[in-house]
This record gives structure tokens, C-alpha cells and sequence, in this order.
């Protein structure tokens, strides 16, 4: 709060109203309803629900399908995070590097930010589809018989590859202001201490992006959790079967087709779950750990 | 500065010219990486300038042929769906309205919120603030089903209101413009209550024209952010009437499944189009878009 401030006793109270209101009905509502029906057993047809305590969270955890699905999730994340993260850094530092074209390159490698995640899957399925998607052909080529929709392995590739393709212009942004907000004179100081560009990269450069990548970090963890709904929802072509799914998908999944409220509402309870311990642990590692800048 | 660096380096660095190869490595990395983003728009392009005949027999086609106006106008004006009620037109001012919408409504509250919270005096500021910053924490995505029926239960399904309002419900823009504000010099508002400005005179001459760059660049980011939204308007709109072109994509897809020969052209020409205006938007304000990504995330 600023030392000077006004002191009017309602206005701010009629400013926050609207955002207060919108949070309350949309946000809190919602949220805690979601907390209460996870222990309830909704009857499929409407009539009522009754209380079943943790039931619906002990048939998850010793539910095949759920562990299945957490488990696919868990790869998907890591691959997805990992490879956007390493490709964009790459190319980060590279577009730091070069003086001619740079703004070209920064402008060709930022664009697909505005592309929606369907779309991005849509394009995907005409690049993998049977037959002759060129990526299909281009693995046919190698003797991979590449099946979309059909197999498991298939179909996860495709979703890892939309799906890195569509963020690493996010991480390319980040990675490249790290880089040049890094002052020119640490940069010289290196060069006079260490000529190797390798080292020299990974001893100065690295640490000093470290705020940035932890941040992204946590970016693309939460991207490869719920903003991929579009791309696995259209590589699927809308039919989960034998399909690998995301926690998320699995939510809604459950929740529309199945009308299993109290499931779905469990599953979303720890999903929330993990957001929440993902950014208790994004604060505190920011504020203990890492403090170059 | 380049130059002392330089100077520097040269002695223990080798001829010049092994320099000169690391710079070509580096643009080939940088080529490799733009191709790498820009060719499956670019094979869409070109492909959308074939006839489904020929796209369902030959996929993807790097090239051009005469029927890219053809697909085009058939997006843009013939009616699809199952019930046969939409066209590309109708989809993408839908998509128009809930960018544009969302964006507006977002920094509207977003800015009120945060100027109550930086220049009040207010007894439960700090609670304010957690209450709207908690929202943060937790996306849309997982509280989706209770959401679908706090809004329907509203009887705002199919409706703008239930579109966009709900999307509406995050902290985003007020931990933005919070962060702003409280980067205004505190001089501002003790010169203009000198003059006998009041809070809404303030609000109003000074701060929000001090803000402009701010508002562009956030209006930009959630603009993108709105139009791309998938999930939301996938579960509220089911009237073909209210679809957004980013929602349209499942329908085009799902046509795909049961066709003879699909129609690829149509469908490509669609995507193409739910590209455009962010992407245009992006690239045209690229400096704004930058920033305020950049900022936003501080």
C-alpha cells in the first residue's frame, strides 16, 4: 500500500466489488463445491447423493485406469517440459548470439505462441495422419509403422510433439530477456577469465538464468498439465479408447461422458492438490535458493 | 563494448576464421529452429490451395495450385455443423467477441481492483489482495465440472455472459496492474491531491492514461488468451450459433471421421483463419506482446 493513499471508505469497496463478486461465484464456489461432492456418490440419474467419505479418493488411487492415465501424465510432463525447455534455451541463446536477423529470428520463433492448442493438434493430425501424413511417411521411411489414434505409443508421440512444438515459443521469450538482461560486463568478465564458449556458458551464464529457467520450470509443468487439453483432445479425435489421456482429460472425461460427479470431483480435488504444493514449492525455492538478480 | 571483448579475446583465440564458423553454426541452428516452427503452418497454407480430391489422395502438398480462394469463401460462407447452423464468418466474429470481451472485462476489473488495493486505505487490503491472488493458484481446467454447473444451474449456458465471464474469475490482471502501480512515483498522487484532484478524477486523468502501455500490451496477451480458449467454450456453447472458431475445430475434425472424402480444404481454411488474428496481433505488437509477457510474470 502507498503511504499516501486516499481515504475514502466506500469507493475502493465499490471498486473491488465486481472482481470480488466474479472471484466469489466463479472461482470460490465452484472450488469449494468441487471439495465437497469428491465425498459424496452422486447417483447417475440425479436422485440425491450420499455421503461415501474417502471412497471415491481409495478407488482412485486403486483404480488400473487412474494409475494408468498418472502415470502417462507424469512422462508426458517431464518430456514435454524437458524438450521444450532444452530446444528454446538452445535457440535462446544462439538468437543472443547473432547480430544479423535477430529481430527476424525472434519474430519467426515467438509467432506460434498465438496459435490455440486444438488448432495446433488439429495440424497435427493432418502432419500424422495414416497413410500419408508426411511425419507418417517420414517414420515409415525408417521402417516405423506409425498408427495415430490406433497405437498407444504412437498416439503419445504425436501429443509430446504438438505439444513441444506449441510451447517453446513461451520458454524462447523467457530464455532470451534472461539472457539479455545478464550486464554486458559479466559477460566480458568471463571472456577474460575463461575462453571456452562451453564452460564459459555453463559456469557464468546458466547459473545467472537459473531464476528464469526455475520459473519456466513451473510454466511448463502447469502447460503440460492442463493447457495441453486441446492438443490431446483433438489427437484423440475426441475418442479417449484405448488412447493415452492426461489427468486433466481424464477429469472431464469422467465428469461429461461418464457423469460420475463425485469421481471426477476427487480427481479434480487432487489435481488442485498439486498445483497447490507445486507453487508452495515455486515460492520457496525462489526466495531461499536462488537470488543472483 | 563489443569491441573490448574483442581485443580481449583475440590473442588465445584462434584465426578468424574458425570464429566465423561457429557464427555460421549459429545461424543454422537459428534457420533450423524457424523452419522447424513455421513449416507446418506453411505446408497448411500451401496445401489449402488444393481440392479435397487431391488432398485426400496426396496428404499434406508442398506447392500451389487455384484452390485457395475456392476453400476460403466455402469456409467463410457456407453453412456446417450437425445442425447446419454456422458459418466461418459467424465463428470468427464469435471469436471475436470473446477475445475482444474477455480482454476488456479482464483489464476493466483487473485495473479497478488493483487501484483499490495500491491507493487505499483500506482495513482489509491485505486480505483483498490474498482472496484475488489465491485464484491464481488454481486454473480453470481443474475445477471445470463444478464450474459447468455453477454456470448452468445460472442458466448462462449459451450465452456470451456464461462464456465469458467465468474465464474472467483470475488474478492475472490485478497482480499485474498491482505490480504497475506501485511503480507510479508517489509524488504523482500527492501532486495531484495538492491540486484537489479526487480518487476518481486521479484514477481517470492521471493513472490510467500513465498506463497505456501497460493496458496494450496486457490487451494483447489476454486477447490471444481468450480467443484460443477451447475447453471453456466447448462445454458452455452447444448451439452451433455461439461457436468460436478455436471451438469449431473439434466439429470440423469429427465431420473428418465419417466422410468419404473429407473436406480437407474447408477444414484447413478454417484453421487458417483461427490463426490469423492472433497471430497478427502478436507479430504487428510484438514489442508490447513482449513486455507484457515478460512483466506480467515478475
Amino acid at each position: 500500500m502507498k503511504r499516501a493513499g486516499f481515504s475514502n471508505p466506500w469507493l475502493p469497496v465499490a471498486l473491488l466489488l465486481p472482481q470480488l463478486s466474479i472471484i466469489a461465484i466463479f472461482f470460490y464456489w465452484p472450488a469449494g463445491w468441487a471439495i465437497h461432492s469428491s465425498f459424496f456418490l452422486q447417483d447417475p440419474f440425479g436422485f440425491g447423493s450420499s455421503f461415501v467419505g474417502l471412497d471415491n479418493y481409495t478407488d482412485l488411487f486403486g483404480a488400473v485406469e487412474y494409475r494408468k492415465v498418472a502415470g502417462f501424465t507424469v512422462i508426458f510432463t517431464l518430456l514435454v517440459t524437458f524438450l521444450s525447455l532444452a530446444i528454446a534455451l538452445l535457440l535462446a541463446v544462439k538468437a543472443d548470439k547473432v547480430i544479423r536477423g535477430a529481430r527476424s529470428y525472434r519474430t519467426l520463433l515467438m509467432w506460434v505462441y498465438a496459435i490455440a492448442p486444438p488448432v495446433a493438434g488439429f495440424l497435427g493430425i493432418m502432419f500424422f495422419q495414416q497413410g500419408n501424413g508426411p511425419i507418417t511417411q517420414f517414420f515409415g521411411f525408417f521402417g516405423w509403422e506409425f498408427m495415430l489414434g490406433v497405437n498407444y505409443t504412437d498416439t503419445a508421440t504425436a501429443m509430446v510433439i504438438v505439444s513441444v512444438w506449441k510451447q517453446i515459443p513461451v520458454n524462447f521469450i523467457f530464455f532470451l530477456s534472461g539472457l539479455q538482461s545478464i550486464p554486458k560486463s559479466v559477460q566480458e568478465a568471463a571472456v577474460i577469465d575463461n575462453n571456452s564458449g562451453t564452460s564459459r556458458f555453463w559456469d557464468i551464464t546458466f547459473p545467472l538464468l537459473a531464476p528464469t529457467a526455475f520459473f519456466l520450470l513451473i510454466i511448463n509443468i502447469t502447460y503440460a498439465l492442463f493447457d495441453t487439453f486441446g492438443v490431446v483432445d483433438t489427437l484423440v479425435k475426441g475418442e479417449p479408447g484405448n488412447n493415452p489421456l492426461t489427468l486433466v482429460y481424464k477429469v472431464y472425461v469422467d465428469g461429461f461422458r461418464g457423469n460420475d460427479l463425485g469421481g471426477s470431483s476427487a480427481q479434480s480435488v487432487i489435481l488442485m492438490v498439486l498445483v497447490l504444493i507445486l507453487t508452495v514449492f515455486q515460492f520457496r525455492l525462489i526466495e531461499r535458493r536462488i537470488h543472483y538478480t | 563494448m563489443a569491441e573490448i571483448s574483442q581485443t580481449i579475446a583475440t590473442p588465445a583465440a584462434p584465426p578468424r576464421r574458425r570464429f566465423r564458423w561457429g557464427r555460421v553454426f549459429d545461424h543454422a541452428v537459428l534457420i533450423l529452429g524457424s523452419a522447424f516452427m513455421l513449416m507446418p503452418v506453411l505446408l497448411a497454407l500451401t496445401t489449402m490451395s488444393f481440392s479435397d480430391v487431391q488432398i485426400e489422395r496426396q496428404g499434406i502438398i508442398f506447392g500451389l495450385s487455384d484452390q485457395m480462394g475456392a476453400n476460403f469463401t466455402k469456409a467463410m460462407t457456407e453453412k456446417s455443423g450437425f445442425t447446419e447452423a454456422i458459418t466461418g464468418t459467424r465463428m470468427l466474429m464469435n471469436s471475436f467477441i470473446l477475445g475482444i470481451g474477455f480482454a476488456l472485462g479482464k483489464i476493466v476489473i483487473s485495473m479497478m481492483a488493483a487501484y483499490a488495493i495500491v491507493y487505499f486505505r483500506l482495513r482489509f487490503a491485505t486480505f483483498a489482495f490474498w482472496i484475488i491472488f489465491t485464484t491464481l493458484l488454481l486454473p480453470l481446467e481443474v475445477r471445470i465440472l463444478p464450474s459447468y454447473e455453477v454456470v448452468q444451474g445460472m442458466g448462462l449456458t449459451n450465452t456470451y455472459t456464461g462464456l465469458i465471464v467465468p474465464l474472467i474469475a483470475s488474478a492475472t490482471g490485478t497482480f499485474f496492474f498491482r505490480q504497475f502501480f506501485r511503480s507510479v512515483p508517489e509524488e504523482m498522487i500527492e501532486a495531484a491531491r495538492i491540486d484537489g484532484a479526487g480518487p476518481v478524477k486521479f484514477f481517470i486523468d492521471i493513472l490510467v492514461p500513465l498506463s497505456r502501455t501497460m493496458i496494450a500490451a496486457i490487451f494483447i496477451i489476454m486477447f490471444v488468451f481468450g480467443w484460443n480458449q477451447y475447453l471453456w467454450p466447448t462445454l458452455i456453447t452447444t448451439e452451433e450459433g455461439l461457436f468460436t472458431l478455436v471451438r469449431g475445430i473439434k466439429q470440423i475434425i469429427q465431420v473428418f471421421e465419417g466422410a468419404t472424402i473429407p473436406e480437407y480444404g474447408k477444414g484447413l481454411a478454417l484453421a487458417v483463419i483461427a490463426m490469423i488474428p492472433p497471430v497478427a496481433i502478436v507479430v504487428f505488437f510484438q514489442n508490447w506482446f513482449v513486455k507484457g509477457l515478460v512483466e506480467s510474470e515478475k
